[in-house]
């Protein structure tokens, strides 16, 4: 057995995938089997991610050749500080989903476990090819597979949810197929698909035409696929009508790894120079990030289903990783990366929290949520540290991330994006105070339609706490937990990783 | 709802094809990494040739003969089989999929057999369970 | 007229592609949206493997008599095609397949659940 740290890279991605084979053999066998399995090769993952990011933080890059064949000929894995941070990322929340999951699977498909999770193994496994894969082809092979995985787990949800997930389908396959053509133009014109390499050939045939058509359809492909203003529209049906458990996997993840496969195109394969000076991609992204934060915000203030309005917040920010890419200096760029590694805990700790409520209680509209902070204590309070993350209040890790992209916004004069992001974080205000005012206090014309005499009646006098069974408790809190300690130690992260991932000419 | 044929030269037909038709396939599988062909295209002929079963006897035959316990079995096999031969290369010390290592007598030529027998057989199973969820249906 | 006759593999594959995003957008039924989402895939594996063709080049397969066992015969690599495209696209044909048979399983489920597959219907089923 070959033991070695080396084999590390090919484990993380190689353990879920054998881990969904088994899944569902073993739980035709004994149903109870199946969750503490995925628990287990998750839990491997996380391990393996954990010693390849040591070894990338103390040594620097790390490559893997699949096969025994040196790139440009084989397929290279290739993971640098960036990678890694997905990495963990990914492994850790998607160990918090699969805890999270026993108990909402349990009521909600009562039967199809071992299926379930075998798909949901699957998509983890897609996810981590993503990040982790160095070959452009490799990448649409695992972007299909997460993707096909995240139709198939959302269209088990409620009655919406064939037809949502019918939309994903479409626009899904336009965006991967874009992504295809782009690969496919640049393999035309430099005749390598790998990506350390694309880098080294294409400074040359900067002013070339095909190289330019294909940056764009890539871009345009991806933000199909990242959910980017004005491509968002499959995002709030598919992510509100999902199982609770499914939305608390995907909606975390997938657009952020959406936001990873951009930076890695604009500036590890095509480089600063062609992304910034030839193309005036900045321009577009940064007035189309805007637009989206706008839009998110203001979408999300009309919702009165919960899940929707997350949906929606979700919208505004990728929003905010996609303005932070656009600025292109290098406050903007460690915000959009800090950003991303935010976003995945507080979406995380957002959406476990909704589903906790929607197992308790069943319902999911904002006006129906009275008195819930004594009945669910915890989970109230988990939800309103991700909602205050959200806003961007110290130490909290949203503010430090938000701080970072309007540093960069200053840095690059552009006054418009400073007013866009203040005013989001305004409107995230609103939309959470509305939430945390609906559950804790109960208004007496919420009831009576009397608009003059608004007082708040008292509670009932004995109301137990009735919270959420503990498998789903303890993701919620852990989420919670995370965002306080990535908020203090946020310098500790951008020091170690981030500032080796961002280009050195910046 | 598929019922049985009623002209017999359609059943005695597809009767005297089938073995023809799997053993075409299983040669399209075998071949595959010195002429046209392969795991997939092999796959595909051998679903084809179930699929071709089950539209002239009637799906309540062709039911019996792959039970859906059965294609599960299947297609994990398949998947098991690929990444199993590229874990058997870990184990023995080099990379992942790394035929060269294998303790045979042509390592790399029987890795890429092997692993064209493995996504062949998924691939059979997956079109026999696509084309049987879209029979089975009220 | 030069540019169309000598680059007349990408005309067909711009075509194809179009006439795959016209039916995903304008038609109401949702079985003629996934047949063109299929002619979409098609349309781009098509014009994928028409740009590892050469003039007067073969097929990738060595001979029997090239063989190994046999004697050392030098292969000159510009007498064949490119295999490369054909073996991405082959894992591009299986991903539309794969695709294919996800669409087609949800349309049984919003046929289940809604009687019908008109999106104009069901989009006033679901309001």
């Amino acid at each position: 057995m070959n033991t070695d740290q080396s084999q590390l890279p090919i484990l993380i991605v190689v353990i879920p995938l054998l881990f969904s084979l088994i899944t569902p053999v073993v739980g035709w066998w004994k149903r109870q089997w199946c969750c503490p399995l995925v628990i287990t090769a998750l839990a491997l993952s996380l391990i393996s991610s954990v010693g390849v990011a040591y070894r990338v933080v103390v040594d620097g890059p790390v490559s893997y050749y699949l096969g025994g064949w040196e790139p440009p000929w084989g397929i290279e894995y290739r993971i640098d500080h960036l990678s890694a941070l997905m990495t963990l990322v990914l492994t850790f929340i998607s160990l918090l989903a699969a805890i999270y999951s026993k108990r909402s699977i349990e009521r909600e498909l009562p039967e199809r476990e071992p299926s379930f999770y075998c798909v949901f193994l699957l998509l983890i496994t897609g996810l981590l090819g993503i990040v982790v894969t160095g070959d452009m082809f490799n990448l649409y092979v695992f972007l299909e597979i997460a993707s096909l995985a995240a139709y198939a787990l959302i269209a088990i949800g409620e009655k919406g949810a064939a037809f949502s997930a019918f939309r994903y389908v479409i626009v899904g396959t336009i965006g991967a197929c874009f992504y295809l053509l782009g690969v496919g133009y640049l393999y035309i014109v430099t005749g390598s698909l790998n990506m350390a390499d694309l880098s080294q050939i294409l400074p040359q045939l900067h002013h070339s035409r095909v190289v330019l058509v294909a940056f764009g359809f890539l871009l345009i492909g991806i933000a199909m696929k990242m959910a980017l203003f004005p491509l968002h529209i499959w995002l709030p049906d598919s992510y509100t009508y999902a199982p609770s458990a499914v939305s608390a996997l995907v909606a975390p993840l997938m657009t952020k790894v959406g936001a990873y496969v951009m930076i890695r195109i604009m500036f590890s394969i095509f480089g600063p120079v062609f992304s910034i000076e030839i193309v005036p991609t900045t321009t577009l992204l940064t007035s189309v990030a805007a637009i989206a934060i706008l839009v998110g915000c203001i979408m999300a203030l009309a919702q009165v289903d919960l899940k929707r309005m997350l949906s929606y917040i979700l919208v505004a920010e990728v929003g905010y990783i996609a303005l932070g890419v656009g600025l292109a200096n290098r406050n903007g760029l460690t915000g959009a990366i800090l950003h991303i590694v935010n976003d995945a805990f507080m979406m995380a700790c957002l959406f476990f929290a909704v589903g906790a409520v929607v197992y308790k209680t069943g319902t999911r509209n904002i006006y129906q949520l009275k008195y819930l902070h004594r009945r669910m204590p915890f989970t109230m309070g988990a939800l309103v540290v991700a909602g205050l993350s959200v806003i961007g209040i110290p130490p909290l890790c949203g503010f430090f991330s938000k701080w970072y992209l309007i540093l960069g916004a200053i840095d690059g004069q552009q006054w418009p994006f400073v007013v866009v992001l203040l005013a989001s974080s305004l409107l995230s205000a609103i939309l959470f105070f509305r939430v945390i005012d609906n559950a804790y206090f109960d208004h007496i014309h919420a009831r009576n339609g009397d608009l003059h005499h608004e007082s708040v009646i008292s509670p009932p006098e004995r109301m137990e706490i009735d919270e959420a069974p503990l498998s789903m408790l303890v993701p919620t809190l852990v989420a919670a937990l995370g965002i306080v300690v990535l908020g203090v130690s946020s310098m500790k992260i951008i020091s170690t990783m981030i500032q080796h991932a961002v280009p050195v000419s910046f | 709802m598929i019922r049985r044929q009623d002209s017999i030269i359609i059943t005695t037909l597809t009767r005297l094809l089938t073995p023809f038709i799997q053993l075409f396939g299983l040669y399209v599988i075998m071949h595959g990494h010195s002429s046209p062909g392969g795991g997939f295209q092999g796959g595909v002929i051998l679903g084809a040739g179930f699929i071709l079963l089950a539209i002239s006897f009637g799906i309540d035959e062709a039911k019996q003969r792959f039970s859906e316990g059965l294609i599960a079995v299947f297609s994990s096999a398949g998947v098991f089989i690929f990444a199993g031969i590229g874990l058997l290369c870990l184990f023995l010390g080099a990379n992942y999929l790394d035929y060269g290592i294998l303790p045979v007598v042509e390592p790399r030529s029987l890795g890429m057999l092997g692993v064209e027998i493995g996504i062949g057989i998924t691939v059979m199973a997956v079109m026999i369970s696509i084309f049987r969820d879209l029979l089975t249906f009220e | 007229m030069d540019l169309l006759i000598s680059h007349f593999n990408y005309f067909i594959s711009i075509c194809l592609m179009m006439v795959g995003l016209y039916a995903m957008m304008a038609k109401m039924n949702l079985v003629k949206k996934l047949i063109g989402m299929n002619i979409f895939q098609w349309s781009i594996i098509l014009f994928f493997v028409s740009t590892g063709a050469k003039h007067g080049a073969t097929i990738p397969i060595v001979e029997a008599g090239h063989s190994h066992h046999g004697a050392e015969v030098i292969l000159q690599a510009s007498h064949y095609v490119n295999p490369l495209p054909h073996v991405l696209m082959l894992t591009a044909i299986v991903v539309g397949v794969a695709t294919t048979g996800v669409a087609l399983a949800l349309l049984l489920r919003i046929y289940r659940t809604y009687h019908t597959l008109e999106e104009d219907e069901i989009l006033q089923k679901m309001r």
